[in-house]
């Protein structure tokens, strides 16, 4: 027993960034590990024994858990615990330990106190149990975030972070436009199955659509992630699309047309990825592609396919975490991240290197790496339900995380030719971070099974039979193939500095020359037309100020003078339209 | 003896301090008496709401006369509400006016600015408590005129000429509303509302209470700056000194509203509304107002301004409420007037302390300054949330509201505008914070010498501050008393 079993688990995140506030040193250190590992002991010794742990059909809520607060009439539910809730719990728990270590030679309050306003806040959303709540955390998880994004302080991290707030908020005003509509039609705000057949549906899917960055709402990840300080990214990376994952996954489980946009999602960065230079820009594509999987799982619905899509959520958090700690600590020590200036690396950073590989193994499912054991279930799902097509885009995607996360990466960062840079290992810290990262990811590929024990839903799966591992080695090896063909042939895109154009390009570049060049035409239309104005103006006032009239003329102020003619603009028109009232009532 | 009188306490107590004040010799003798006297009056305004609350009416006859020959001031739950808020602003700004004022106003114009304020007080109380539509144009021409002389005396020469202005599209509207009650008299031969409610209703079909209806309701407009009769608004609260502004934008405009909310609903009554295109204009201009007013409002370069611009637009989501004439409309109304007071209070008592240390309110002179006055700085970004509608906040329960009403009536497009509303505030409240914090110094106004403002103006400011998160949670007083004043203002829903 650590806390009483009703304490919401964002309590301890919130109040421990207070805590920050005020301390400094290795006080604060010690307040930024304790949070999680106590809130993680917190979920497992105080709220676990009361979730039924026996996998079922349908989530069974811990009734004695239940932790409400009645606001002006409404019930916000902030403690609802079922299987699904206290999964990502862990999950968090455990990213955000990670996180913290990786960022504990970091002396910056604001980071600080925002990595934990942020963990908290993704905690908070996966255990709220009505749709207010959640938008209350799901506000909480944008406005926290942003500040990750801004503690670069470069000019360009100042614009992107706004950008990233202003897709942030949208999705917030989207949501809860949907809660009120919601709320109107079936007189409940309980967050549980929403599905599309009401309006309501739509604004929270295309809420959630935001965060878990369906395709044409994705830029504001690709635009932001790479902007963050390297420490700031690792904690970015882990929550707000997993949170959202969650969201879909308890909202909107076998809605068939999430099924179409994951598998979009998993193919369309994959060009992205192959083509841009920022390596953490490439891991921010590949990001969208992982989640395209676990969309996928959640579209088709079945319980072998939600678990899969949850296990992925978890496993990706740690592989991704990993590999996104590595390019970080390259980032840290030689203050660049452009595949074209790389290379080499492995000489001055060989356990940076090593780890890179395994979360790099991971990312591409390699067997008894943690990818494979959860993204061969979603596969398995796509396959027994007939979507052979889609299963074949899957493949192909699964082919491309390989070439730009699983050889990409570490090859221009840590091999290719040597640059000729020399820089001093990763600091401890992140060391420590990254390898507890690596042995997770290792072990859970290994030992599926505890993972498994998990998993929210009832179903009986083993990843390890020989059709699986054959076809997953065939697939990576041919991939393999074709990144060395290529690359003796000169035929793979070479790392250059440039840049390529998303679908933001619209609204970054083409809707401000259309608004420029429109403005410019109206202002040109409007010139001409004041000319003309302005000259019979005169002309009248001449011809006014010549006759006996202007000795009559009351000296305007404008204010004064276009109000008057407001109050009689609207008391006429008033009058008139009453009239016409007046005479529908007697016909 | 306190019990029987309070309804008229209220009104004559300000009244007779009026004179008292002026002949006092300037020094702070105006302003201890000014605030002892709003503190009174906001002690009397608590206990007539808890009278009231529990949905009885009281019925106070002036000097004896009965009703409909006699003056009656006629107090439900509505006039309460409204009544709390301008004295609990009064008590709030009074403190605060000390050093603002010692700072804005030259020593020699004190007592006799004091005296202006207690009339405007007075004025504003006396509309909110008078049940008698005759007196109710004479309160407002007290509080009008008062607030002429106030707002003339701001620091920049400007002043004078808003004021000029304002004193000119101020006396047409009153002017309107008077034509108003003329005809209505002509037609009834009654004064008293509640009188006049009983014998409009066999005169509905007839033109000249129509044009009745028209000039009380265009004359209303003005005096709450629905747009677009709101141009006299942004000056006036521009040049006005600081706390003249933080009173009127709490105040003045929620007074007005109340008043068209009575006159809409137990003068004349929904039913005559409905028949008249008055919903529709009133939800086209607000429409048009929020959106445009709120674009205005990113655009200024005068902190004032901008806050001013913002209110024009605040008084739409108030006027969208009265609009609906559903309950739940009108609760956004009640609860907006309220809350609004408060952000709106809070903001500008902020700017305020600002113009205390700097002397000016344009944003190119305050930017950098949130790191030298983290206080005054914090007050903004809470009240600035507020004014956004975050929840936790009161604003967002005003929104909250208002988005329901929209929905129970199906009105789509409102609740886009209602929700594009926000996100304007958003930009332009981030302008301000922007300024102040991530901006550098202006190295003209010597920032080094900038400090935090002095306690008597934060401690006031962060008295509304508070209000504006307690609020955001309690919302027994505002709702509660809302939805028993709408058992009276909308008989037969209920």
């Amino acid at each position: 027993m650590i806390w009483m079993s009703e304490l919401p688990p964002y309590i301890p995140f919130f109040l421990a960034a207070l805590l920050v506030l005020v301390t400094h040193g290795n006080v604060r250190n010690i307040i930024l590990l304790a949070t999680p590992v106590l809130g993680g002991l917190h979920l497992w010794l105080d709220v676990q024994p009361f979730v039924p742990m026996v996998a079922t059909d349908v989530l069974v809520t811990a009734k004695e858990l239940s932790y409400q607060v009645t606001v002006f009439s409404y019930q916000l539910e902030f403690m609802r615990v079922d299987k699904l809730s206290l999964l990502f719990g862990y999950l968090f728990h455990i990213a955000s330990f990670i996180a913290i270590v990786y960022a504990l030679h970091v002396r910056d309050t604001i980071q600080q106190v925002a990595g934990l306003l942020y963990a908290g806040s993704a905690l908070g959303a996966v255990f709220a149990g009505d749709l207010i709540t959640l938008f209350i955390f799901w506000e909480g998880l944008a406005l926290s975030s942003v500040f990750l994004i801004w503690a670069r302080r470069s000019e360009r991290s100042i614009n992107t972070g706004i950008r990233y707030l202003i897709f942030q908020v949208m999705s917030g005003v989207l949501l809860l436009a949907g809660a009120l509509t919601y709320y109107h039609q079936t007189g409940s705000t309980e967050f549980n199955y929403i599905g599309i057949e009401s309006t309501a549906g739509w604004l929270i899917l295309l809420a959630f659509g935001i965060k878990s960055a369906f395709p044409f709402l994705h830029n504001w990840l690709t635009d932001a992630y790479p902007e963050s300080t390297p420490t700031g990214t690792v904690f970015l990376s882990a929550f707000t699309t997993k949170v959202a994952v969650y969201a879909l996954a308890r909202g909107f489980p076998g809605t068939d047309l999430l099924v179409y946009i994951g598998a979009a999602m998993t193919c369309f960065p994959i060009f992205y990825a192959v083509i841009e230079n920022d390596l953490r820009r490439v891991l921010a594509y590949s990001m969208i592609n992982q989640v395209g999987f676990m969309v996928c799982g959640i579209g088709i619905g079945t319980a072998l396919a939600l678990n899969g899509a949850v296990a992925h959520a978890f496993n990706d958090v740690i592989f991704k975490g990993l590999l996104f700690m590595t390019m970080g600590a390259v980032l840290y020590r030689v203050g660049n991240i452009n595949g074209s200036d790389l290379g080499g690396l492995y000489k001055s950073m060989p356990k940076t290197a090593l780890l890179c590989i395994v979360g790099a193994s991971s990312i591409s499912a390699f067997p008894l790496f943690s990818g494979f054991v959860s993204k061969s279930m979603v596969m398995t799902a796509m396959l027994q339900e007939g979507h052979n097509y889609l299963w074949l885009m899957l493949l192909f995607a699964s082919a491309g995380v390989f070439h730009h996360a699983g050889i990409k990466i570490p090859y221009f960062a840590f091999f290719h030719h040597d640059s000729g840079i020399r820089v001093k290992e990763a600091p401890n810290n992140m060391l420590i971070a990254m390898m507890i990262a690596a042995v997770l990811c290792i072990f859970i590929g290994t030992q599926p099974q505890y993972l498994y024990a998990l998993l929210p839903w009832k179903v009986d799966y083993w990843p390890y039979d020989m059709t699986h591992v054959l076809a997953q080695l065939q697939i990576l090896f041919f991939s393999a193939l074709a990144f060395v063909w290529l690359n003796k042939q000169g035929l793979y895109p070479p790392e250059l500095r440039s840049v390529n154009i998303d679908f933001e390009w619209s609204y970054r570049k083409l809707l401000p020359a259309i608004a420029r060049v429109s403005y410019n035409l109206l202002h040109a239309v409007n010139n001409g037309a004041t000319r003309v104005v302005q000259q019979s103006w005169q002309g009248f006032q001449l011809i006014f100020q010549a006759s006996r009239l202007s000795k009559y003329h009351l000296a305007s102020s404008w204010p004064t003078g276009s109000m008057v003619l407001w109050i009689g603009l609207i008391l006429g028109g008033y009058l008139i339209v009453d009239v016409y009232f007046l005479y529908i009532d007697d016909h | 003896m306190i019990e029987s009188h309070l309804s008229l306490l209220i009104v004559v107590l300000p009244l007779l301090t009026a004179p008292i004040v002026a002949i006092l010799p300037n020094g702070r003798a105006p302003w201890l008496i000014s605030t002892l006297v709003s503190w009174s009056v906001f002690t009397l305004a608590c206990m007539q709401l808890a009278n009231v609350s529990t949905g009885n009416i009281i019925s106070y006859e002036l000097g004896g006369w009965a009703p409909p020959w006699g003056i009656e001031y006629r107090i439900d739950a509505a006039n309460a509400l409204v009544a709390l808020i301008v004295s609990g602003i009064a008590a709030v700004i009074f403190p605060y006016a000390l050093k603002s004022v010692e700072k804005e106003i030259p020593e020699q114009q004190h007592s006799l600015f004091y005296a202006a304020f207690m009339l405007c007080l007075t004025g504003l109380l006396g509309i909110t408590q008078t049940g008698d539509i005759f007196n109710l144009f004479v309160f407002l021409e007290i509080s009008s005129l008062s607030s002429y002389a106030l707002i003339s005396l701001g620091q920049q020469r400007q002043a004078l000429t808003a004021s000029y202005q304002y004193l000119i599209m101020g006396s047409i509207g009153a002017t309107f509303f008077l034509i108003g009650v003329g005809l209505l008299y002509a037609m009834t031969g009654t004064l008293n509302m509640m009188d006049l409610a009983q014998r409009l209703p066999e005169l509905y079909e007839h033109r000249t209470i129509h044009t009745a209806f028209a000039f009380i309701m265009v004359g209303f407009a003005l005096k709450l700056a629905l747009f677009p009769l709101h141009l006299w608004l942004p000056n006036a609260y521009t040049y006005a000194p600081s706390v003249v502004t933080a009173f009127l934008s709490a105040t003045a405009t929620k007074v007005a509203v109340y008043v068209m909310l009575r006159v809409i609903f137990s003068v004349f009554g929904f039913s005559f509304i409905e028949n008249t295109p008055t919903d529709e204009l009133f939800l086209i201009l607000c429409v048009v107002g929020i959106l445009m007013m709120s674009f205005y409002a990113v655009y200024q370069q005068d902190s004032k301004r901008l806050l001013s611009y913002s209110s024009v637009a605040q008084v739409g989501y108030m006027m969208l409420g009265i609009g609906f004439g559903s309950v739940l409309g009108l609760t956004a109304t009640l609860v907006h007037l309220f809350n609004h007071a408060l952000m709106k209070g809070a903001l500008f008592m902020a700017i305020g302390a600002l113009v205390y240390r700097v002397g000016s309110s344009r944003l190119e002179h305050l930017s950098g300054l949130g790191k030298h006055m983290p206080w005054t700085f914090a007050a903004i970004v809470i009240g600035g949330l507020s004014l956004i509608g975050v929840p936790g906040t009161a604003g967002f329960i005003s929104k909250w509201y208002l988005v329901l009403a929209a929905i129970e009536k199906q009105y789509w497009l409102i609740v886009v505008v209602i929700l594009l509303g926000s996100l304007l505030a958003v930009i332009y409240v981030w302008k301000l914070i922007e300024t102040l914090y991530f901006k550098s110094e202006n190295d003209s106004i010597q920032p080094e010498t900038i400090k935090e403002a002095p306690l008597m103006l934060l401690i006031p400011t962060w008295v509304l501050v508070f209000a504006n998160v307690y609020f955001g949670f309690n919302t027994e007083l505002t709702v509660g008393t809302a939805e028993q004043a709408i058992k009276l203002l909308l008989p037969g829903v209920n």
